[in-house]
């Protein structure tokens, strides 16, 4: 094994730090790069759970299959399914790792891993740690990263901010640009592997549940050196955050899972405290049309519910746009053991205490299920991928990968609640084998065996890009086009679109880039400069947004969280494909494209989740166990 | 919006520091601000408005912040006087009245990188000390973990939500800033890393290296180190139990120097 190889992950979330793992495990060195000190990463913030079969749940009925039905039917069938099918099956294998990586998922009487309920299931096979699952899977793996740090197998460089792929002249990724955003000293890396592990781009829609450090940029600049994105359009809306002036809170689907109820009063802008307003007088709206699935049908269904409630009907409370996440018929201290750490984050931004008062929510921007095009080796039947293959969640660059959330493999159209965890986790551990064998086998000269000038020219390019950002002297300040961003990208591309508004938000997305060659920064220095790092990245999230944008003005149909009221209806025969973006240099705009979906082993069926009146006849009947919802403890 | 939105102006003044080696300065903003809104929010304000009160043009105030709901730890700061994070800071809370000022400052015990940043490299390199990790043997398949009973779950679950934010060192007398990185070991490594210390010895794979974590913790810099303020517990925004898990480490050294003077090592 050529043991002077090197790989360098990008991002140090979920998806970077498993990948980390896997590559340093195989003997080969890791340059781990993150903007943030890797624990604080965006997948702190994910709170419910981890979706895996389970001993219990297998008993009722579930297997490893319906696990990989359920999350294909939860993307509306837009998803490769060969991938999706080895994710589920290693589902089970994750779980264990995780536990003995000491992660404290909740125990049961006998000490049994405790389950809960999650969308899109009527099974229990969520695993979770609290209401802060998604931390504490971080945590386990920052500490095992940690260990290998001890060992010089991983060195990271956190604070530095990954600013392009060096392609070599045989068009294979060689290695990257970065720059210390504290000391503002840019540089290139060797690597005979990248792997982007830098997540979504919800910061693009202004507020949402992300980070501040989801801006997509990391995405955007593959995408301009030659790198496709796939199924921008795809943004999944969580039907279920907490507004507030700074960004939309999460509020966990396991509230939903663990017993929560959304309603709103039937009266309009009734004026009655929630607790003085009868049952009766009270409309359970998802119960009553989703019997079946009730509070926990997938998040694009729930979030276009909700959305229909408050502004089609104007039913939401007080007249606003909210309706109630009811807890406050369960007993406190199942509350408080099943869910602390979001009742916590309520009563500290809301000021109430959800236990006494149901709480207020609306839907946020939350997930992108869009990402960066990747590759895989399906097996000969299609059940599941190749283990190993070097083509592994491979980009259209060679040795460019793309694992976890800015990977747009797994979800499809509408990603399945705690199913995003396992994806990282999945990518890391899987695909990270894959990118052994490629640092092992691949057949080009070694990155450190190449001229200097393949990694100079890149370097001059940036250098030259903050040179101009910060002798810039227009008026426009970067803080500004990003808000304004947000909010045209939140009001043409989100919820419910259609032909119109989806051409004028391009329009403004496009005068918001004129304006963008026309900045002026407040701050010129040379350390630690946020403002500069800001509006280079704003640069990249306008022409990503682009993306999103031209992705849903030509997907002329409706399919999981892309809801078009022109086209309402799913367009098999024409749309069941991929979008896939390039970007023209000449033009600086996407070139778009649709590519097959692969669909051998489950055929495409309608998508109701038993909604009353349009149950299909014989669908779902083997996800229909009355028992497993309530079996388990 | 969950409250009502009437904006009323506050005053925030802001300790600011170009570069490591300062010199410090204040500046004042005045920042229109709405029921409910918290600190990131303003700081977020100023930095599309940046003017300070006497109309001067400055430029955006720079500070950590990642996931703004108080789970990541990166925007820890000083806000009148008290350490946390900025963005569960509510103004409201903090500046209730009209004419009430809003203080921001950087840590302290943490060498400053710009204005409110700060480099908390020290706070990570203590849990390498204290080998913050299960020794597992490789990421293969070999079956679940150790059984747990409930309520030892929620006791590691406890400890496990430390977001390693600082304020515990910042809030502690004994614990110091040091800007020589080979005096971090024998410096007080403060509540965060003991309590870590007890989480990985409470598992029954990570008490194999419990030995290495209670030699790190004994001599200068350890436990005895703790002058018992008990100020830690008090600012952890997590609750964390951390004067106990002091307690608990304390008393395993107590007898793991019993045995080791036994035994004759």
């Amino acid at each position: 094994m050529p043991q002077n190889r090197r790989v360098i992950v990008v991002g140090g979330g979920l998806a970077g730090l498993a990948a980390s793992l896997r590559v340093a495990e195989a003997g080969f060195v890791v340059d781990l790069f993150s903007l943030v000190p890797v624990k604080r990463s965006h997948s702190v913030c994910a709170q419910g759970g981890i979706n895996a079969c389970n001993e219990v749940a297998r008993q009722q009925g579930y297997s490893e299959y319906e696990h990989f039905d359920e999350t294909i039917y939860g993307g509306d069938f837009l998803a490769h399914q060969p991938p999706v099918y080895e994710m589920a099956h290693w589902a089970p294998r994750i779980i264990d790792l995780l536990d003995r990586m000491g992660v404290p998922f909740n125990r049961t009487a006998e000490g049994q891993r405790d389950l809960r309920l999650f969308g899109g299931s009527l099974y229990k096979r969520t695993h979770f740690a609290g209401a802060t699952t998604g931390q504490q899977l971080l945590y386990a793996l920052d500490e095992q990263v940690r260990r290998w740090e001890t060992e010089d197998k991983v060195n990271k460089y956190e604070y530095w901010e990954f600013l392009a792929p060096v392609i070599d002249n045989n068009g294979s990724c060689k290695g990257i640009v970065a720059q210390d955003v504290r000391t503002m000293q840019i540089r290139a890396f060797r690597a005979d592997a990248v792997v982007m592990c830098t997540g979504g781009c919800g910061m693009i829609f202004g507020k949402s549940t992300n980070s501040v450090m989801c801006t997509g940029a990391a995405a955007s600049r593959c995408y301009q050196a030659g790198a496709w994105y796939a199924n921008g359009e795809f943004i999944q809306v969580h039907p279920t955050a907490i507004p507030g002036a700074d960004k939309l809170r999460l509020m966990s689907e396991s509230a939903r899972g663990e017993g929560g109820r959304l309603w709103v009063p039937r009266t309009k802008a009734d004026k009655r405290k929630p607790g003085d307003i009868p049952e009766a007088e009270r409309l359970y709206f998802l119960e009553e049309k989703y019997p079946k699935y009730g509070n926990i049908v997938p998040r694009d269904i729930a979030t276009r519910e909700i959305f229909d409630i408050c502004v089609n009907q104007g039913l939401g409370v007080g007249g606003g746009n909210m309706v109630y996440l009811d807890l406050t018929h369960m007993g406190r201290e199942y509350l408080e053991m099943k869910l602390g750490g979001i009742l916590e984050i309520y009563r500290k931004f809301a000021g109430e205490d959800p236990i006494e008062v149901p709480m207020k929510i609306f839907p946020g921007v939350h997930y992108t299920m869009g990402g960066l095009w990747t590759q895989y080796t399906p097996k000969d039947d299609l059940h599941g991928i190749e283990s190993g293959a070097p083509n592994s969640m491979m980009t259209n660059i060679n040795g460019l990968f793309a694992f976890g959330e800015v990977n747009y493999q797994y979800h499809g159209a509408n990603r399945l609640g705690a199913n995003a965890l396992l994806s990282c986790i999945f990518d890391g551990l899987f695909c990270g084998a894959g990118v052994n064998s490629y640092v092992s086998s691949h057949l080009y000269e070694s990155a450190t065996d190449l001229d200097q000038r393949i990694f100079d020219e890149p370097v001059a390019i940036e250098q030259a890009k903050i040179d101009r950002l910060v002798s810039a002297s227009g008026d426009e300040n970067p803080y500004q086009i990003g808000i304004e961003l947000g909010v045209v990208m939140t009001k043409g591309n989100t919820v419910v679109k259609s032909a119109v508004p989806l051409e004028e938000a391009l329009n403004n997305v496009q005068s918001l880039q004129e304006r963008y060659t026309n900045l002026g920064l407040a701050d010129t220095a040379m350390w630690t400069n946020q403002n500069l790092a800001y509006a280079r990245a704003l640069g990249d999230m306008l022409k990503l947004a682009e993306v999103l944008v031209q992705g849903s003005i030509n997907r002329k149909e409706s399919r999981g969280a892309h809801y078009r009221t022109d086209y309402p209806k799913r367009n098999d025969d024409d749309y069941l494909k991929t979008t896939v973006a390039s970007f023209d240099i000449d033009s600086q705009r996407p070139q778009m494209r649709f590519e097959a979906v692969e669909i051998g082993l489950v055929p495409p069926r309608e998508r109701t989740y038993g909604m009353v009146q349009q149950e299909n006849k014989g669908e779902d009947q083997k996800a229909s166990n009355p028992n497993a919802a309530t079996a388990t403890s | 919006m969950v409250a009502d939105t009437s904006i009323r102006t506050v005053r925030f003044r802001i300790r600011r520091q170009d570069a490591p080696d300062g010199p410090p300065r204040w500046e004042l903003f005045d920042v229109p601000v709405a029921t409910g809104a918290n600190v990131i929010s303003c700081l977020q304000w100023i930095a599309a408005n940046p003017t300070t009160v006497d109309g001067k043009k400055t430029t955006p105030i720079i500070f950590d912040a990642g996931c703004l709901e108080e789970v990541c730890g990166a925007c820890t700061m000083v806000i009148n006087g008290k350490v946390r994070q900025s963005c569960s800071c509510l103004v409201d809370a903090y500046a209730p009245h009209d004419g009430n000022i809003l203080t921001l400052e950087p840590m302290t015990k943490f060498p400053v990188v710009r204005d409110l940043m700060v480099d908390r490299a020290r706070l990570f390199s203590s849990l390498t000390q204290i080998k913050a990790w299960i020794p597992i043997d490789g990421t293969y398949d070999l079956g679940p973990g150790p059984q747990d009973t409930p309520m030892g779950q929620q006791v590691r679950y406890k400890l496990s939500e430390c977001m390693s934010c600082g304020c515990c060192l910042e809030a502690c007398p004994q614990y110091n800033i040091e800007h020589d990185e080979s005096k971090w070991e024998t410096a007080f490594i403060g509540a965060h890393a003991i309590s870590q210390a007890r989480l990985f010895n409470d598992h029954s794979t990570g008490k194999v290296l419990s030995d290495d974590r209670l030699e790190a913790l004994m001599g200068k810099g350890g436990v005895s180190d703790c002058g018992n303020a008990q100020n830690c517990v008090e600012v952890c925004p997590k609750d964390i139990p951390l004067t106990e898990s002091i307690a608990a480490i304390g008393r395993a050294i107590t007898v793991h120097s019993i045995k080791r003077f036994f035994s004759g090592t």
